[in-house]
């Protein structure tokens, strides 16, 4: 076949207009982290080498979504559709500042995993593949955050699921199997949800274009089948992010991996779910959201208050900060639920600094074990005598949790407290205040027992009597460098926030007012 | 199953299969076929091939790890997509350059690195998950 004898009209099916070279960073992260990923792969045998290269394709895929954001702020909404087809038809990939804010978050926390694994995970962890793992599961997590297409959101949901399970039984524990199965488990019928729910709209809508859904289901109405579809995909990815009352894979199956895989999970996995639900619920399908509204925000009560609640009851400080994360959720939820420009740029400032402090603490968990020789409330104590800087920098951490200023924690649930007030919805705010109280009660508990009490449980006051040897390592960059990295970064969302808040209102409005989204993909003449 | 003719015929029929594969993936732009049945071919050579003369003959045969094969067919089908930002249009836009070798025209594309990619990644896991269960059964 010769196609060069053909004669057609191609601007029928493509694009012809050039496209800025710029807009390319819309798909640099995948192309890094794929390529990066494969090439990890390919030296799985040279343990040495794998850290250099994950860490060297990390960093540009950092640089990628930074310039990405920047590019998003400076011209709007981007969209590429894949292989120049005219969309709705073509795979589109669009990036507003929502999706790139996320990116570019959660690429600083895979660096800083990469950086922290140096330390954390041996020979032969890399030889299972943990790098290539790393790698893969940022090419799912940032196509998800970068998608414009809803079946292609469900292939991103798969590449990360995926690379999850590989992470999540790296060593081949007893305990790791079995958290694994819980997680999988899960986690497949909720894709499995996700995919009927998609199928069941593209019957409907005859599209899986996200900006033709939206601009479609907004001529349809609310009617019953898309409230189905609704509802569907409410229970899937609430299933994803943890939610209230399908989350008890979470603290099944977050304790049991390598630490710093814990704490990359902590950060990013639940927040693609967050995300899904604010594409889904703010921009798709906003009457479902309206509809749904009373449902999301008792959902979002009972995460925060339950999530909390677990984690004043752990004893084992990963279960605890596992718990933390579910809490974490709630509070997301909640600016769903109300749903206002402000409350949404409230649930994205929380999922920034969410992914960013609970993988902090995940990792300063780690130390804690290094320093302690153990995970465990009962076991731990005497942390203070044997590192006061740590103390100082795991107190901080837990100030921001909290939400006390003068920590990241603090200003998302200013906005998210402030919008649940001017929207009449008094119990949100009075449980996100209530969380945030008993958030700081969990913390200080940790803090008195590891910190301040002299020994293991038992001691008396005043008394010192473990004298703590750490474990070797303790002492090396690659531990603290990406700890103070994190909290570096939880300082300055806290210090100075109005960068945040500017982003986040960027991508909030884009949500509520997606007329920018919508011309970005079909140009001009979207009404 | 280790049978005198099975021993016999099976490097000859995984040589056929390997090579029928090639074909079906070249093949495949235009007519049926394509990387992903191309690379369950070519696994299903290796697996006959492992279940006659054992998985140490396979892997020595193929001499590299199936995973490392996987990851280079990720890699070539991750390059495919690149070319395409030189002409200033989006990612993984087919570009298609006409050789003429010997008066013949040979169309060749940026899909078809795409689909050799696949190949080596089908070829690359399916062998290794079928290599791995073969040994367990020997054991």
């Amino acid at each position: 076949m010769a196609a060069s004898n053909y004669n057609v009209d191609l601007s029928l099916a493509m694009r012809m207009d050039p496209v800025a070279p710029g807009d390319w960073l819309l798909v640099a992260p995948l192309v890094i982290t794929v390529l990066g990923g494969a090439l990890c792969l390919m030296t799985r045998k040279n343990t040495d080498a794998q850290p250099k290269v994950a860490i060297i394709f990390l960093s540009l895929l950092v640089a990628a979504c930074a310039g990405l954001l920047a590019r998003v702020l400076d011209k709007g909404v981007i969209t590429m559709v894949a292989g120049n087809w005219l969309p709705p038809f073509g795979i589109a990939f669009t990036v507003d500042a929502l999706g790139a804010t996320l990116a570019l978050t959660s690429s600083v926390v895979a660096l800083a995993a990469a950086v922290y694994g140096i330390g954390d995970v041996d020979s032969s962890g890399r030889r299972y593949g943990f790098y290539p793992f790393l790698m893969l599961l940022m090419t799912g997590v940032c196509g998800a955050f970068l998608t414009g297409d809803i079946f292609n959101l469900y292939v991103w949901f798969e590449v990360l699921l995926i690379s999850s399970f590989g992470l999540l039984v790296l060593g081949n524990e007893r305990a790791q199997l079995d958290g694994a199965v819980k997680y999988a488990l899960l986690n497949i019928i909720a894709t499995t949800l996700f995919l009927i729910a998609t199928g069941l709209l593209y019957g409907i809508l005859g599209t899986l274009n996200m900006a033709d859904i939206a601009i479609k289901a907004r001529e349809a109405g609310l009617q019953g089948p898309l409230m189905t579809v609704a509802v569907l995909y409410f229970l899937a990815f609430a299933m994803k992010a943890a939610a209230f009352p399908v989350n008890f894979w979470l603290p099944a199956s977050y304790h049991t991996p390598r630490i710093v895989i814990a704490a990359v999970f902590a950060g990013l996995l639940t927040k693609v779910g967050v995300y899904a639900l604010l594409r889904i619920f703010a921009l798709l399908l906003p009457d479902a959201r309206v509809a749904l509204a009373d449902v999301i925000a008792l959902v979002a009560i009972a995460t925060m208050l339950t999530g909390v609640l677990g984690a004043l009851a752990q004893t084992d400080i990963r279960r605890l900060l596992g718990y933390l994360v579910i809490s974490g959720i709630g509070s997301m939820l909640a600016g769903l639920a109300i749903g206002t420009t402000p409350a949404l740029a409230g649930t994205i400032f929380y999922a920034v600094h969410s992914i960013l402090v609970m993988t902090a603490l995940y990792m300063a968990a780690g130390v804690m074990r290094g320093l302690g020789g153990s995970y465990s409330l009962r076991e731990l104590g005497g942390l203070y005598r044997a590192s006061p800087a740590f103390a100082a920098v795991f107190l901080m951490l837990g100030f921001a949790v909290s939400g006390l200023p003068p920590f990241s924690g603090f200003w998302p649930k200013v906005l998210l407290v402030d919008a649940a007030l001017v929207g009449g919805h008094g119990w949100i705010a009075a449980s996100i205040l209530v969380t945030g109280l008993l958030t700081t009660i969990a913390m200080g508990r940790v803090w008195i027992y590891a910190f301040w009490r002299g020994g293991a449980e038992g001691t008396a006051d005043g008394q010192l009597t473990s004298v703590l040897v750490p474990a070797p390592g303790m002492t090396s960059a690659s531990i603290w460098l990406p700890i103070g990295l994190l909290l570096g970064l939880v300082i300055l969302l806290g210090v100075q926030p109005e960068f945040m808040m500017q982003v986040s209102g960027r991508g909030a409005s884009t949500l509520t007012e997606p007329l920018g989204y919508l011309r970005s993909v079909f140009g001009g003449a979207v009404q | 199953m280790r049978t005198i003719i099975f021993r016999t015929i099976a490097p000859y029929l995984a040589a056929l299969m390997v090579l029928f594969s090639i074909f079906v993936l070249l093949r495949g732009h235009n007519e049926p076929g394509g990387g992903f049945i191309g690379g369950l071919i070519a696994a299903s050579a290796f697996a006959i091939y492992g279940i006659a003369c054992g998985v140490a003959a396979v892997r020595r045969a193929i001499s590299l790890h199936p995973m490392s094969i996987s990851a280079a067919g990720l890699f070539v089908a991750g390059l495919s997509g690149l070319p395409s930002l030189f002409m200033a249009q989006p990612f993984m836009t087919s570009q298609w350059w006409y050789l003429n070798l010997f008066g013949v025209e040979v169309p060749l594309s940026t899909p078809l690195f795409f689909d050799i990619g696949v190949y080596l990644v089908v070829v690359g896991s399916i062998t290794s998950i079928a290599l791995a269960l073969e040994e367990r059964e020997s054991d």
